[in-house]
């Protein structure tokens, strides 16, 4: 049987839930406030161009050449020296206790080792319990020694060339993903709310017994959270054209449908919630829940190709690893949605899916 | 030819695991009076109400309501009923206004219509001057009538109304009451649940719940003449030793207080209940005036709800 939905119904579902949104000024706050908030801690404090790592020396030999080198490690901006000590022992120990992530250990035996050549002259000592850090820091083996004879210059084997972020700055690459990760997180938990608050606080009852339809139901609920996913994604991608620089360099039409896309999965995966849950309380906990994993799985924290094959799949299930995919597409490469189309359909799939699956759920009854 | 029965049921039972909140009522409610079911909370009315909205299945039996089979034709039947839930169930943080011309979308009535109705209600209910208050802030009384206004905007021809006067003073509760007598003049069937004796005893027909169970059914005055025990009122100084005295008679089915009286209900077998009980009490040394009285709807209420499964109905 198809329903015959009511489209004057549909809006008044919808203008209510406007009406809820003008009288709670908390969730009105979060509209706007999480993405700007967001976006400008993200875009200022996320960096994956290590600099100003804090370093501690351990000089033994303190020769001239030796004191070059500490000076030309502090200029090349990767390492602070925040700490000089007399031994191995203490360098050693000031790593343990947190206060630096690298340790310059130059030996007594530094210029010997220096004028020979065969043995590296110094010794470096990482923390490696950030891989990142890890990284930055191994870009200091290669610092050259003062006074040494340059090795011959060899060719490399590959020469590189960055595209679409050729300065490579670290907000170009966090903001188009941070839609992402906003949208996933403030529309779910807007709509995961949105049923269970009415079982909750008693309107329920009266709701289902008018001759109201599910799905008309359904509908009234997620237009009104469509308009507020577009505006907070106008919101992010202007703080970021305006404060980071970030190229739009796709069409604003065919991003704007691609978002459409993507909202319209995740207010459907939030209405399944609120049809599972039983109380606001376990909305929220459920909401989290399916927040963290498509967080860290969906590309936007760590490479997607680093993960292993089975973790690839699973993270395929999520509407935001393959947003990520469009947005940056969009954005950064200016690809054109027929290039992102391996992605928007299985966006489509989640949003039917979900859809049914919230219609299906919930009955006009009590029991 | 619409029938002149708006609800009957046969059989009505729901089971919550072990519990049996409505157990095999075979119920019969005319058109155009007001029907009331009489019972202590958990009784199984609200239990009831709810399954003749179509809201919980029925364990058991079946329902038909305005000819429609409950809960397989629920949704055609949800244009025609109008339900106010006990606890209140408007949206407390929309206004007056905007609560009535929501619900009044959601049953499709055309603009000019929604207009009219609403303002047609705001008047009836005398809530013109809070039309743009949040429902919240409203009084008991206030929000109680908003309810009952936002059940009747679409005109239902069947109304349930699950103990709407809880929360509201004595003198509201006599406003609301004419209220429901003006819809039934003009053709509105409404059933209504309630614990109190003066609610119940203005309705046409009453149906007594107990446990689940139907205990009885009638008119008021019909049950009222028809009861099942002779009842004598007591007065008596000591009226709490008294009445603790008549309860351990065996001929006494129960004693209750009623104001500075006692209520005692004894059993028809007895020949002169009144005499009886003038006795037994002065054998007990507490000096009593009895004489037989006419039975009140709380002696009927008593005395169905007290009686063990044999007495049922």
């Amino acid at each position: 049987m198809i329903p015959r939905l009511s489209v004057a119904r549909i809006a008044a579902i919808a203008r209510k839930e406007l009406l809820h949104l003008r009288r709670d000024h908390l969730t009105g706050g979060m509209i706007g406030g999480i993405p700007i908030m967001m976006t400008l801690l993200f875009g200022y404090a996320i960096n994956q161009d290590v600099r100003h790592l804090r370093a501690g020396v351990a000089d033994l030999a303190d020769t001239h050449r030796s004191r070059a080198l500490t000076m030309d490690a502090q200029a090349t901006q990767v390492v602070d020296v925040v700490a000089r000590v007399r031994s191995a022992t203490e360098l050693r120990q000031l790593l343990v206790e947190g206060k630096i992530s690298v340790g310059l250990l130059i030996p007594r035996d530094f210029e010997r080792r220096a004028e020979r050549g065969a043995r590296p002259a110094a010794q470096l000592l990482v923390d490696g319990g950030d891989p990142i850090v890890l990284g930055a820091a191994r870009g200091l083996v290669e610092l050259p020694l003062a006074g040494r004879s340059p090795p011959s210059p060899r060719a490399e084997t590959f020469a590189l060339r960055t595209y679409f972020n050729p300065e490579r700055r670290s907000p170009i690459h966090i903001v188009p993903g941070l839609c992402g990760v906003i949208l996933t997180l403030t529309m779910v938990l807007f709509t995961s709310i949105a049923i269970v608050r009415e079982k909750e606080r008693g309107n329920l009852e009266l709701l289902i017994t008018t001759p109201i339809h599910t799905l008309e139901l359904m509908i009234g609920k997620i237009v009104p959270y469509v308009v507020i996913g577009y505006v907070q994604v106008t919101l992010i991608l202007t703080l970021g054209t305006l404060l980071f620089g970030l190229p739009i360099r796709g069409s604003l039409l065919e991003l704007a449908t691609g978002v459409g896309f993507f909202v319209a999965a995740s207010l459907t995966l939030g209405l399944l919630i609120s049809t599972l849950a039983t109380s606001q309380f376990q909305a929220f906990q459920m909401t989290f829940v399916s927040f963290l994993p498509q967080m860290l799985l969906s590309g936007f924290m760590f490479p997607f190709d680093g993960m292993p094959v089975a973790v690839q799949w699973l993270a395929e299930l999520f509407p935001l690893t393959h947003f990520l995919r469009i947005i940056r597409g969009i954005v950064l490469r200016g690809a054109d949605l027929g290039q992102v189309v391996p992605d928007i359909w299985p966006l489509l799939l989640f949003f039917a899916a979900t859809m049914s699956l919230a219609t299906l759920r919930f009955r006009k009854r009590l029991d | 030819m619409p029938t002149e029965v708006a609800i009957r049921t046969q059989a009505l039972t729901r089971r919550f695991g072990d519990l049996v909140a409505v157990d095999h009522v075979d119920l019969v409610v005319p058109r155009a009076q007001i029907s009331g079911f009489l019972g202590p909370n958990g009784s199984g009315k609200s239990t009831t109400i709810r399954m003749l909205c179509g809201l919980l299945l029925p364990s058991e039996g079946s329902a038909e309501v305005l000819g429609f089979s409950v809960p397989r034709e629920a949704e055609a039947l949800r244009l025609r009923i109008g339900y106010m839930t006990q606890r209140f169930s408007l949206y407390e943080d929309l206004s007056v206004l905007e609560n009535l011309g929501f619900l009044a979308e959601i049953h499709r009535l055309s603009a000019p219509r929604r207009k009219a109705r609403i303002d047609e209600l705001l008047g009836l209910f005398e809530l013109g001057s809070r039309a743009d208050q949040l429902a919240g802030t409203l009084s008991g009384g206030q929000r109680q009538r908003l309810a009952l206004a936002a059940a009747t905007l679409h005109e239902p021809e069947l109304l349930f109304l699950d103990e709407p006067t809880s929360a509201v003073d004595p003198e509201s509760r006599r406003d609301f009451w004419e209220i429901l007598f003006d819809m039934v003049d003009q053709g509105t069937t409404i059933l209504v649940s309630t614990h109190f004796m003066d609610e119940a005893e203005r309705c046409h027909e009453l149906a007594i719940l107990d446990q689940g169970r139907l205990v009885a059914t009638g008119a008021p005055r019909e049950l009222m003449d028809s009861i099942d025990a002779a009842v004598v009122e007591v007065e008596c100084e000591r009226s709490r030793a008294a009445r603790l005295h008549l309860e351990g008679l065996p001929e006494v089915k129960s004693a209750a207080q009623l104001g500075t009286r006692l209520h005692a209900l004894v059993d028809r077998s007895v020949d002169d209940p009144v005499a009886r009980l003038e006795r037994s009490l002065a054998d007990a040394r507490l000096a009593a005036s009895c004489r037989a009285a006419p039975a009140t709807l709380e002696d009927v209420f008593v005395a169905a709800t007290q009686a063990g499964p044999e007495h049922a109905r």
